[in-house]
């Protein structure tokens, strides 16, 4: 047995009051670049927290926000969240496209290896679990009720559990860009890089902790919408009459939870190993960090169709809507849907061919690959014949489908040619894998992000965003995209390696300063985004919506006023088609204007705030080996949780009256409008 | 003007509640007997007591047979917990229960045995050495 001599980092320093923290741990003491972004958040944070006070916002945001379990609220909070985090992990985006296009001919460029190795890590963590993530969750966690004619979602408060949940794992996330360091590991961690020989430090801590705690809050959020989807769907609507995006988000939700414990338990052996020295993945002791490449990948591949197939329901949703017509065999995307949630559990190893399993596995795997871009490419066709003689109005959600349309299928084309493996051979740890996956998710997944806050934010708030900064915003992304992601294509067929910091090859650096350009581009297109929401919100008299189905939509949610009651439907919806609100409005359904009895609400509570904040802290404490806090912090996570099971005052009935009043005022409304139709809400 | 109203109110108190869980509704299914506990408590006393004897007397000479036999013994143990405390059946939420489980099942079965086989031919390939590094 040999020993692999370990590097001379001399063991953190360790008090048992403040764990590992000491001054050394405040980066921007003596990192410039970290200090000038420490005086913009603290400055930003006092403005913010000032503002909030000055205004006396914080009573209405504990009240009317944080401790809702209206899942349309939380829904509301992911997205605001995923926002925010996706600003930070672009951040990280522009960093290193600027570092790479400057670092040659002997230039270091402005990051040093220590900063540069956590941008990348931080960029891919961020991106995925605290941008992608939230953005996917709050779409469903918003639209599904609606579309399935319920009034919330089977367990409510655990919603506002599952949402702070992973408010907390992205606190974490945000608390390692000044406490300390991040992950130096690129976003899965591989040991034994990630063990604690090599990684030393609580950068890895952090990055397992705080996805540990983000990961209780999608698990449970999985579980909740199963549940919503099989047990609250309206009478008459039978699975094959759901919505597709209900059945995008029922197959994600199926394999968030067969997934995430996966990536749970792969971390708690990567915790033992770092914490108590046991060796699963260390290289001697007979560790195998293979074992973790090839576990974590079991998550990892299902957790790319996670993000991707609501998208999918997304683009389904808006074609059809947009075309106006029915959607194009909805049974066939059904079915590509369910296929796609079973293949997805046989591809896992394409993702590290080359690490030896040999001809005989790599050729499986690599034609499980293949197979599994049949039924995507089924849906595609779909979606193309849904168009066929449609009546098509190009309006943004429209335009972000046929962008991602055409953008997804060239990055469908390069994962085929990555699946076949000598190609991969050849391609893999480059940027032409960089330029693929990026490809996927942004064309997919971040294109029909857009598509949907476009398409159901008139839902949400009762007016629609601006047209004139939606487009400059489309405009500068799509082409941006491609002029950031088309050089990396090239010099990935050329050989160049992923997450490199200086080049010696000078003759690469007109692709790299492209790249940039087409980053800057999409920084505007950015900006552009947040300047439509603002004017959108300015200028929201003028583009108020008030019949609540202002696309002419085709399910359930465009029955509602917009924003909808709380309640979302006085009656519950009798369902007699696929596209019931379609079926509605051609047969001609009134809306019923009296007979209401009160409605069951579920009670807002502060309990998965405090749960969540002190499973937090708790994390906290373990990153920075501080034993009495976690200690404390694990025993009042037991004692809230407990507390809270003798909370009865969980429920309570919305007085007939009310909902009359409400409806009355929606009947008013609708007549103003000129119409009478309408699902009672 | 409608022909036909979509909103029935004898559904709008069936389905009244946002929430199917919220105290004061009653699960249709039944809860498990006395008797199916006591059988159920049994059978896994029994089914943990036999891997404990068979370790401790060393009544199997061959080591990879008494795993090989505690692993049975531990599937025998993971159905009786289903079917005696979980009270999962065939009929038990629509099928929705059984379907989920052989879901679970499939999904366990390629993790476990797609694990396997990959990381045997990485053991094989990677590792010739390994033989001789472990003692």
């Amino acid at each position: 047995m040999t020993a692999v001599p370990l590097p001379a980092t001399a063991p953190p320093q360790w008090s048992p009051l403040l764990g590992r923290i000491s001054l050394e741990q405040l980066p921007f003491l003596h990192e410039p670049i970290v200090a000038a972004t420490f005086a913009g958040v603290v400055l930003g944070g006092i403005a913010l927290v000032g503002a909030l006070t000055y205004f006396r916002l914080w009573g209405y945001l504990w009240k009317e926000w944080f401790t809702s379990v209206d899942h349309k609220k939380i829904g509301i909070m992911y997205m605001i969240l995923g926002l925010v985090m996706f600003m930070r992990g672009f951040a990280d985006a522009i960093m290193m496209r600027l570092q790479q296009a400057i670092a040659f001919n002997g230039s270091e460029g402005y990051l040093n290896a220590h900063h540069y190795d956590q941008v990348f890590t931080a960029h891919g963590v961020i991106m995925i679990f605290f941008a992608a993530m939230p953005f996917v969750t709050g779409l469903m966690n918003y639209v599904v009720p609606l579309q399935i004619g319920a009034r919330d979602v089977s367990f409510p408060f655990l919603n506002n559990f599952s949402f702070w949940m992973t408010t907390g794992g992205a606190v974490l996330v945000m608390a390692s860009l000044f406490l300390g360091e991040f992950g130096q590991t690129g976003w899965l961690a591989f040991p034994p890089l990630s063990g604690r020989a090599y990684s030393p430090g609580v950068g890895v801590d952090y990055y397992i902790w705080s996805l540990q705690v983000a990961g209780v809050g999608t698990t449970l959020s999985g579980i909740n919408l199963i549940a919503t989807i099989i047990k609250m769907r309206a009478p008459g609507m039978t699975l094959m009459r759901m919505p597709v995006f209900t059945w995008t988000a029922l197959c994600t939700n199926v394999l968030i939870v067969a997934s995430f414990p996966v990536l749970t338990a792969v971390l708690v052996l990567l915790s033992l190993d770092r914490y108590v020295g046991t060796n699963f993945f260390t290289n001697d002791f007979g560790g195998s960090p293979m074992m973790y490449v090839n576990m974590i990948w079991i998550w990892g591949h299902p957790e790319v169709y996670i993000l991707i197939l609501p998208i999918f329901g997304v683009f389904s949703e808006v074609t059809s809507t947009f075309s106006g017509k029915r959607l194009f065999g909805y049974t066939s995307m059904v079915y590509a849907t369910v296929v796609i949630t079973i293949l997805s559990y046989l591809v896992w190893l394409h993702h590290f061919f080359t690490m030896g399993s040999g001809a005989s596995v790599n050729s499986f795997f690599g034609i499980t690959t293949m197979i599994i871009s049949i039924p995507t490419g089924a849906k595609l066709f779909n979606w193309l014949f849904t168009m066929y003689r449609g009546r098509i109005r190009f309006d943004l959600p429209m335009m972000w489908t046929v962008a991602f349309m055409l953008t997804f299928t060239i990055g469908g084309m390069t994962g085929v040619l990555l699946a076949v493996p000598p190609a991969d051979f050849v391609l893999h740890n480059s940027l032409f894998l960089i330029a693929h996956f990026h490809n996927v998710i942004i064309g997919g997944v971040v294109f029909g992000v857009f598509a949907a806050i476009n398409y159901w934010w008139p839902k949400a708030f009762g007016f629609k965003l601006n047209q004139f900064w939606g487009k400059v915003s489309f405009w500068c992304w799509v082409p941006g995209f491609w002029i950031a992601f088309t050089p990396l294509y090239i010099m990935g067929l050329m050989g160049v390696t992923r997450r490199t910091r200086v080049f010696d090859d000078p003759s690469l650096q007109p692709f790299f300063v492209v790249a940039l350009l087409g980053a800057v581009l999409i920084a505007a297109g950015i900006g552009a985004m947040v300047l439509q929401y603002g004017v959108s919100i300015w200028k929201r008299e003028e583009l108020k919506d008030e019949s609540g189905d202002p696309w002419h939509g085709r399910t359930l949610e465009w029955a509602t006023s917009s924003p909808p009651p709380a309640y979302n439907f006085a009656f519950t919806p009798i369902v007699h088609d696929l596209d019931a609100w379609e079926d509605m409005k051609r047969a001609g359904v009134g809306r019923p204007l009296d007979g209401y009895r009160p409605i069951h609400m579920p009670s807002n509570t502060g309990a998965g705030v405090i749960l969540a904040g002190i499973s937090t802290v708790l994390g906290f404490g373990l990153i920075w080996h501080i034993w009495w806090l976690a200690g404390i912090s694990f025993v009042g996570l037991i004692a809230s949780a407990i507390i809270h099971t003798f909370n009865y005052k969980r429920d309570y009935h919305i007085p007939a009256e009310d909902v009359a009043a409400v409806e009355a005022q929606r009947t008013a409304q609708l007549e103003r409008l000129g119409q009478t139709q309408g699902a009672a809400a | 003007m409608s022909a036909k109203n979509y909103n029935d109110l004898a559904h709008a108190h069936a389905h009244g509640d946002a929430n199917p869980h919220a105290i004061g509704h009653h699960g249709e299914e039944a809860h498990g007997s006395l008797r199916d506990y006591v059988i159920g408590f049994v059978l896994s006393v029994v089914l943990t007591a036999i891997p404990f004897w068979l370790v401790m007397s060393g009544a199997i000479a061959d080591k990879t047979t008494t795993a090989l036999v505690i692993a049975a013994f531990a599937v025998v143990q993971i159905i009786v917990h289903m079917v005696y405390f979980l009270h999962m059946n065939g009929k038990a939420e629509g099928g929705w229960n059984m379907l989920a489980l052989i879901f679970t099942g499939v999904v366990v079965l390629i993790v476990i045995s797609g694990s396997m086989w990959v990381m045997y031919h990485m053991n094989a390939n990677m590792m010739p050495m390994h033989a001789e590094q472990m003692d």
